[in-house]
């Protein structure tokens, strides 16, 4: 089920880049694309039976661990996402300094 | 006309992944992933757990045996606040005066809450190799803090000198020991302390070393974002 | 049906309703709120198929800094308007 909602999430967040004019709705999208990738790569690990891939001691064996490769993938893949925002929302903000205004239409104008 | 054309586009592509990524034998049902033919039954083998000595498996990866993706990830976020640090800054800098003004009292309590926060921080980074966390969400909870302090003061700014040499001095410090890890074994960012005990505070080798300095890192890289938004040129 | 199943549907459904209110509401400030929701949501089905390193992870960095970072570019518009 969380496989399918994620991967219409990222189908919604391609919709929410064509359709919207407002620069700061673009940078929502694609932070909406990032949120629905990062789950479904952590779902394809995943056991119904296993825990969690931390072990105390090396005493207790005979789990089953989840697969803790794309967990250590998405990891990188957050805070990547967090540098990539900002960057955006600078640039967002000179371009204000400029133009004045955030829609797309009204820049297209006033060149 | 063009929302229409945008539904159809996305509809689509929706459908095609749908039918491409949940329909095939390459790829495992949700629920029934079954660890023995991939690659992590050889990073959750006990023999190779006791050879690291880290007990949080997820650590293990990121910065042993894929440790060289991270030298990549600490650049990309370096290469963004670099540029966010060209877009927004001048010479002569001030705060951005917002309408309210802050009380007394939330100026002065918030110096205590900050010491908290740091210190939850720190137990965060030191404990990376035990329990969950590591050097990525101490480091942001650092940032975290000296955002709390920026949004109690109205006229506070951090000492950003002093972040930007931190920063420097951090990410010099991860690739000299990738280096040493070149001398004085076999090759670039091996584990080259002894391992230890699993579940040990003083276990796997560099790992602790190396999440402290990604994680003192990413904290100054992103409190130097911060206060480059709420900060603009004198216009006097 | 166990527990589970019915947790994952009820998340699944309220990522797909507020995703589709983040991208067409009016005002923007209201689209940075259904974000942030957004986040949380995703760290709930992060526990659920229980990778507490990027929960922890991504709970820090989506409620306060990525939030935080859009309503100080927000706060930045009115300044011509009010001189």
């Amino acid at each position: 089920m969380i496989q399918y909602a994620a991967i219409i999430l990222f189908v919604f967040g391609i919709y929410g880049l064509f359709t919207n004019k407002n620069v700061i709705k673009m940078i929502i999208s694609l932070n909406i694309m990032e949120i629905g990738l990062n789950i479904f790569i952590i779902s394809i690990g995943f056991n119904y039976d296993g825990i969690a891939p931390i072990i105390s001691s090396t005493n207790d064996l005979g789990y089953i661990f989840v697969d803790p490769l794309p967990q250590a993938l998405v990891l990188t893949a957050i805070v990547i996402g967090v540098g990539t925002t900002a960057l955006g929302l600078a640039i967002a903000k000179n371009i204000y300094k400029t133009y004045n205004t955030f829609e797309l239409d009204e820049m297209e104008e006033s060149a | 006309m063009k929302n229409l054309f945008g539904f159809l586009i996305s509809v689509t592509l929706g459908i095609f992944m749908i039918l491409a990524l949940t329909n095939t034998n390459a790829f495992p049902e949700f629920g029934h992933a079954s660890i023995d033919n991939r690659v992590s039954s050889q990073y959750l083998n006990i023999d190779n757990v006791e050879e690291v000595g880290s007990g949080n498996i997820v650590t293990a990866i990121v910065v042993g045996y894929r440790g060289f993706d991270t030298l990549g990830e600490v650049t990309v976020l370096f290469i963004s606040a670099l540029g966010v640090a060209f877009m927004l800054s001048s010479p002569k800098q001030k705060r951005i005066d917002l309408k309210f003004k802050p009380n007394f009292m939330l100026r002065v309590g918030s110096k205590i809450l900050f010491g908290i926060i740091l210190v939850t921080s720190f137990y965060i980074i030191l404990h990376g190799h035990l329990t969950p966390g590591g050097g990525f969400p101490g480091g942001a909870i650092i940032a975290s803090s000296v955002l709390l302090l920026y949004l109690a003061d109205d006229k506070f700014r951090s000492n950003i000198k002093s972040f930007k040499i931190l920063e420097g001095v951090a990410g010099s410090l991860f690739v000299i020991i990738g280096l040493l890890g070149l001398v004085f074994a076999t090759y670039f960012l091996q584990n080259f302390l002894p391992a230890g005990h699993v579940g040990e505070l003083l276990s796997a080798g560099i790992i602790p070393i190396i999440y402290i300095l990604i994680g003192l890192k990413v904290g100054s890289e992103i409190a130097g974002i911060v206060d480059n938004f709420l900060t603009e040129e004198e216009s006097a | 049906m166990t527990f589970f199943d019915i947790i994952s549907i009820a998340v699944g459904a309220f990522l797909l309703i507020i995703a589709f209110l983040a991208i067409n509401s009016k005002k923007i400030i209201n689209s940075v709120l259904f974000l942030s929701a957004l986040s949380m949501l995703a760290v709930v089905s992060f526990v659920l198929m229980k990778a507490p390193d990027v929960a922890i992870t991504e709970a820090v960095i989506g409620s306060g800094l990525v939030t935080a970072l859009f309503v100080f570019t927000l706060l930045s518009i009115n300044r011509r308007d009010a001189k």
